[in-house]
């Protein structure tokens, strides 16, 4: 079962995860962080993967680049990164991967640009922990060519992060993520430490740039405003699991599973001014889930089944994913 | 009538000392009066840098203006004696942006709410203290069973910062500043959060300052928006007029780069500034540069607030036919009196 699309003619398949686990022992038990999750990116698509803090979005993305570590655990399935499981790599081959063919702009990774280096030194590294060889003139034009890429002056190559503004420094931690044209970019909550002015120019050059090199994007975050304006399609979490994989304007059309439908009712909008309505309840503890479906006690819906039965990801009809015994 | 809590003229500069020829002007010529009428929700607008947390941090007296003064009572917050500094600091309350950091995670989330109580001597026995907390508690819609007793680390951001609104509650506060009190909570749970605002103002007539650089929410939860840019205001008024149809070029940026919740409406295209590099005079417009409605007089001179109508103002030499709002007519731009706000050139 993989949340794949059926249809024909497709773009060919960069990656695809078959039931992964990842949990985190800890002395209460596992925490199921990812839970049984299957799915696949094509070349090129931008790929959104929504939910709340807790959800598991974020451990899915470090399992992905295996930057995971004790008490973190894969637990079971694969990673199949163009026809490679990452999981059976050694260290040194999962490396020699990592921005070579699967990158990650990672959650506020504006702070870890490195204080005492100039753009430039960065740049460097990157290139020689890959053993890539370039003349000095070489070096300078790729330089050149990574800054304008994501829209900045050549001048930047000189400076250090504390003279980049925070939307600078972001888009110099695109222009390394891009710079050995990697076909997957995991990006991690690119912006939230951005104003929205700033987010959208660095949405867009994110955008420009999966364009340009053709790979693919997978999106982590809760801003669904975010995902609809970013994203092909939308997979959303909850509690460790995919729950819903549409395509992005189904989905907000309509939303198979009632988490989707009370979050996309959740959002604030500039066209309604009025009644909030949150989620009622909590995420569920991921140490004890709720038998059937993690779901079932914040559900308006739920039957005596969602109580005993765990829902599978089920095809509602062509590239629409849901788990819910009553989509 | 005296209003509660007031900033007159108010700037705040940054550097500039004998040596030091990089001058940040934070916040310039800023006045507003808070809790002199009717409880209002009051939102500051701004991205980085636009003063937003400047003006709070004036306005909580734990920075003093260069230029200006903040008021309590009338007095200025420096000078107040003993007695009314501590009036002051429980009528002033606050709610920071980060309810992970805020909590000392040795202690469980009763301290948070026993200090205040204890430090204001608010109760007289524990089960006093405690029926305090928990009245509190019920009124941000936290269970005090499923509360009290638990470490922070065992509560979602949510319920964090609804505790610290319940803190905030406690010593009954006339006004409490929130700054970005929903910008690390998940969507889901901001309404909880936003919900527990507003019932504060509608049921103990509480004034709040909405201090944020969300459009979105604070669109949902205010009256009235004050927009700053690099320390001045752009516009000013009544929410529902300033978020639908925004007059200042910078304002239009600010919405048009809210990314909505809906696949068929695409960010719009950023329009290009329309005099980029060119020469500005120490007067010009702030936004100058990056206007794309910019015109040779915005390089030279700097645009009062102008009433473009009865409940609103931009400072924009594109409304220059409108009539010119003074500091002392800004009441008159919000539908709902009590804040005021408004700058003088």
């Amino acid at each position: 079962m993989t949340a794949s699309p059926s249809g024909n003619g497709r773009r060919p398949e960069v990656l695809r995860l078959e039931g992964l686990r990842m949990y985190y022992d800890t002395l209460q038990g596992p925490v199921k962080a990812v839970d049984d999750i299957s799915f696949t990116l094509y070349a090129g698509e931008r790929f959104g993967l929504a939910g709340e803090s807790g959800s598991g979005k974020s451990s899915m993305a470090l399992t992905i680049m295996r930057l995971i570590k004790p008490p973190a655990r894969v637990v079971s399935g694969s990673i199949w990164l163009n026809g490679v499981d990452l999981l059976t790599l050694t260290d040194e081959e999962m490396r020699q991967r990592r921005l070579a063919e699967v990158s990650m702009v990672a959650q506020g990774s504006m702070n870890s640009l490195n204080p005492v280096a100039r753009v430039r030194n960065m740049i460097r590294d990157a290139l020689v922990n890959h053993d890539v060889k370039l003349s000095k003139a070489e070096f300078e034009t790729k330089v050149r060519s990574l800054l304008a890429e994501v829209g900045l002056k050549p001048e930047v190559a000189d400076m250090y992060p504390h003279e980049l503004s925070g939307g600078m420094k972001q888009r110099v931690i695109i222009a390394i993520a891009i710079s050995l044209s990697p076909k997957v970019i995991i990006a991690d909550e690119p912006t939230s430490a951005l104003d929205v002015v700033v987010q959208r120019h660095v949405m867009q050059t994110l955008r420009k740039v999966q364009a340009d090199i053709g790979a693919a994007v997978i999106l982590v975050g809760h801003d669904m405003g975010l995902m609809a304006q970013f994203v092909e399609r939308l997979g959303i979490m909850y509690a460790g699991r995919l729950i819903e994989v549409s395509p992005v304007r189904e989905i907000f059309a309509r939303p198979r599973h009632p988490y989707t439908r009370l979050l996309i009712s959740s959002l604030p909008s500039k066209k309604a001014k009025g009644e909030f309505r949150g989620i009622p309840g909590l995420p569920p503890s991921l140490l004890s889930l709720p038998t059937g479906c993690p779901f079932h006690p914040r559900c308006p819906e739920s039957i005596d089944r969602c109580r005993s039965e765990v829902p599978t990801l089920r095809e509602m009809q062509p590239d629409v994913w849901a788990a819910c015994h009553l989509a | 009538m005296t209003a509660l809590l007031e900033a007159r003229h108010v700037t705040k500069i940054f550097g500039g000392g004998l040596f030091d020829r990089n001058v940040t002007v934070a916040l310039e010529d800023f006045s507003m009066s808070i809790g002199d009428g009717e409880p209002t929700i009051t939102a500051i607008v701004g991205e980085s840098g636009s003063g937003k947390t400047t003006l709070a941090r004036l306005l909580l007296g734990i920075a003093s203006a260069t230029k200006g003064e903040v008021l309590y009572r009338g007095k200025n917050v420096a000078k107040l004696s003993g007695a009314e500094h501590r009036q002051f600091l429980r009528d002033v309350q606050v709610v920071f942006q980060d309810p992970f950091e805020v909590y000392n995670p040795f202690y469980k989330v009763d301290h948070v709410l026993t200090a205040p109580v204890k430090e204001f001597g608010l109760a007289k026995s524990r089960e006093e203290m405690y029926s305090l907390i928990e009245e509190a508690l019920e009124t941000v819609g936290l269970r005090p069973d499923e509360t009290l007793g638990r470490h922070p680390h065992q509560l979602s951001g949510g319920q964090r910062q609804r505790v610290m609104v319940a803190r905030a509650l406690v010593l009954k506060p006339r006004v409490i500043l929130a700054d970005e009190p929903v910008s690390m909570i998940d969507a889901s749970l901001r309404a909880t959060v936003l919900a527990s605002l507003q019932r504060l103002r509608q049921e103990f007539g509480i004034s709040i300052v909405y201090i944020t650089h969300d459009l979105t929410t604070a669109y949902q939860v205010s009256d009235s928006i004050v927009v700053l840019y690099r320390g001045s205001v752009a516009e000013v008024g009544d929410i529902t007029p300033v978020v639908q149809d925004p007059k200042h070029p910078y304002t239009r940026l600010l919405i048009g780069s809210i990314p909505e919740a809906d696949p068929d409406l695409p960010w719009s295209e950023e329009a290009a500034p329309a005099l980029a590099g060119e020469k500005r005079g120490p007067a010009a417009c702030k936004f100058a540069d990056r206007c794309p409605s910019a015109m040779p007089k915005c390089l030279a001179e700097t645009p009062k607030l102008y009433q473009t109508d009865e409940h609103r103002a931009a400072a924009c030499f594109l409304y220059e036919e409108a009539p010119v709002l003074k500091a002392d007519d800004m009441d008159r731009v919000f539908r709902i009196k009590g804040a005021m706000a408004g700058l003088t050139r």
